[in-house]
């Protein structure tokens, strides 16, 4: 009888005092290859970086503590200002181009009047650049911009656009910086108009169509309806993308041959912690410079999470 | 009325001609990158044009005279297959473990992995290089591979995905017929949490196939290097950036895979997307 009693308990409540301590040790022991390698591969690397930054050190061979030498050295560095004026010129034209092409086209897949079609076939073409390697675009587009032989001045020459060809990317001033933003805008743009797509599906409907019956014009409903209820998302858009340019490094390394030419214009942070790192063996100064962008990124990005969540309440 | 609706469709035209014309500019320079492939490096600096040309077998020659093009292939489709076997099963295994079971440290974990989202990768570079270094792995695959079974991203959407999909519910029956937690895992939990899989998987795959940094720092042996990090260091290899069709070439075989995958998977890609936009 008190047998079977019991049976019906644990029947009735699967989850019995024994039985959950007993199985949930499962879901430890299902965790724990990830957190092993996390601990390895992510947790101790960043840790391992933090603690070189205090330290003289080539990469290999001795490790002599130096206290916060490389974090004054960083602060005073006029080329590590200079590489990060660059980063944000070129992210500052990539953002602007970026956000404002998906946020037109957003506007456009929108509109209750003209119901676009073919949504899902432009939404995969404009997505197109964004999977292709970094390397292969920096390449192709290096190519294509060639000076003598590349086929975008060959195009423009024929087109009767341009009569002599331009120096795109071995030209004075700011042409280079230029060219690494509009193709940065051109790789990425296909992602946040998708983002904003995603952003915008989770409106409700019923928001236009009451404008719409008050007689709200398409700015009106633009200003007053879209914009506000996408400020979330597109803060999102714009610090992720910040985070990410400002660690620009693949597109300027690679269009400029490796080498930050012209005029040191495509010089970007993480380019100068690579050099530091990889070519002049100062790792230690290196790991400094990182946490030290990392701590503007930070900033950067509290201020924004800040805005973003005053507009949530 | 009628004035209305003229002016109506053609603004609607207008609009379908600027939605072309940016379609063309996406696809213009991957258009011509695969014309150039097989066009010879003569006719490439002397003339445009959008129409392939018929040196694509003499290109090929001169690539594969410079570079072992194919061994770079295959170096790159081993790492992103184990990259995305090793990055969802685990992921998926992880977050079934924090979604489904309560135990000390279910949320250290769990918070441990969203703050490390944030974390930009340079900070970790550095001492994951010197880590590696010193664990004598310079120049091998171990570095490029193990590391993806702690995919913090990963995890945290597919705890997300299983956690409104899945009802505890479901696990209760296979409970009660004896079923051992790893054997239900696999026959149940991983069957329902497949589309989860499939978008992270396909994202998982892209990025080992495009990834350069990493390999480029941590590969030196020339046949072991994946396509991206081949592709960098194509200026350096005097006959093939002399000629220009076998340039193009080379980019196009890295390129092209990718592009072919996107025809059949944009629609788990895109919701991939979408997915990671929405906070929470």
């Amino acid at each position: 009888m008190a047998v079977k009693e019991k049976a019906t308990v644990q029947k009735v409540k699967p989850a019995g005092k024994g039985g959950l301590e007993r199985r949930n040790r499962y879901g430890i022991l299902f965790c724990l290859p990830f957190v092993i390698a996390f601990l390895v591969f992510n947790i101790y690397p960043v840790f391992r970086t933090f603690q070189m930054s205090f330290l003289s050190y080539k990469g290999f061979g001795k490790e002599t503590f130096v206290a916060f030498d490389n974090y004054v050295r960083a602060v005073k560095d006029p080329l590590f200002r200079d590489a990060f004026v660059n980063t944000l010129k070129m992210w500052g034209v990539n953002i602007v181009l970026q956000l404002g092409l998906a946020l037109l086209l957003t506007v456009i897949f929108n509109d209750i009047k003209y119901r676009m079609r073919g949504l899902s076939i432009f939404r995969a073409l404009f997505y197109l650049p964004n999977l292709i390697a970094c390397t292969s675009v920096a390449f192709l587009f290096k190519t294509l911009l060639d000076w003598r032989f590349g086929s975008i001045n060959q195009i423009l020459m024929a087109a009767g656009i341009i009569s002599s060809p331009i120096n795109w990317l071995t030209g004075e001033g700011m042409t280079a910086q230029l060219v690494v933003g509009v193709v940065g805008a051109w790789m990425w743009f296909g992602n946040s108009f998708i983002m904003l797509m995603a952003g915008v599906q989770g409106i409700d409907k019923s928001y236009f169509e009451a404008a719409t019956l008050d007689g709200a014009g398409r700015w009106q409903t633009f200003s007053q309806i879209t914009m506000p209820l996408l400020r979330p998302i597109m803060l999102y858009v714009a610090v992720t993308s910040l985070i990410g340019g400002l660690q620009l490094f693949d597109l300027p390394y690679l269009l400029s041959g490796t080498k930050g030419e012209p005029g040191r214009s495509l010089y970007t942070a993480v380019f100068y912690i690579y050099d530091m790192a990889f070519n002049k063996n100062q790792m230690g100064y290196a790991a400094a410079l990182a946490f030290v962008l990392f701590l503007i990124i930070a900033v950067f990005c509290g201020i924004a999470f800040k805005l973003m969540n005053q507009k949530e309440d | 009325m009628s004035a209305e609706k003229v002016r109506s469709t053609s603004v609607k035209s207008l609009l379908y001609l600027f939605l072309i014309l940016l379609s063309v500019l996406c696809f213009t320079p991957f258009w011509l990158m695969i014309v150039n492939a097989t066009r010879s490096g003569n006719e490439i600096m002397t003339t445009f044009s959008l129409a392939p040309g018929a040196s694509l077998a003499q290109n090929w020659e001169i690539v594969s005279e410079n570079m072992n093009l194919g061994r770079g292939f295959l170096n790159s489709l081993f790492l992103a297959v184990c990259n995305t076997v090793l990055a969802s099963y685990f992921s998926a295994l992880t977050a079934y473990g924090l979604a489904y079971y309560k135990f000390p440290g279910a949320k250290v974990i769990f918070t441990a992995l969203l703050v490390f989202m944030m974390v930009p990768s340079q900070l970790s570079m550095l001492g994951f290089y010197d880590l590696v270094n010193k664990m004598g792995l310079i120049d091998t695959y171990w570095p490029l591979i193990l590391p993806s079974i702690a995919s913090p991203a990963t995890v945290f959407f597919l705890r997300q995905y299983i956690l409104s999909v899945m009802p505890k519910a479901i696990l209760e029956a296979p409970r009660i017929d004896g079923a051992s937690e790893l054997a239900i895992f696999h026959k149940i939990v991983l069957p329902i949490m497949a589309p989860g899989i499939a978008t992270m998987a396909i994202g998982a795959f892209i990025g080992s196939w495009n990834s350069y940094l990493i390999p480029m720092l941590l590969i030196n042996t020339p046949a072991k290097r994946p396509l991206p990090v081949m592709v960098a260091e194509l200026s350096a290899v005097r006959d093939i950036t002399t000629n220009l069709g076998a340039t193009y070439l080379v980019v196009a075989v890295s390129a092209v895979p990718i592009m072919i995958a996107f025809c059949f998977f944009s629609k788990y890609i895109i919701s991939g997307i979408s997915a990671g936009s929405v906070k929470e």
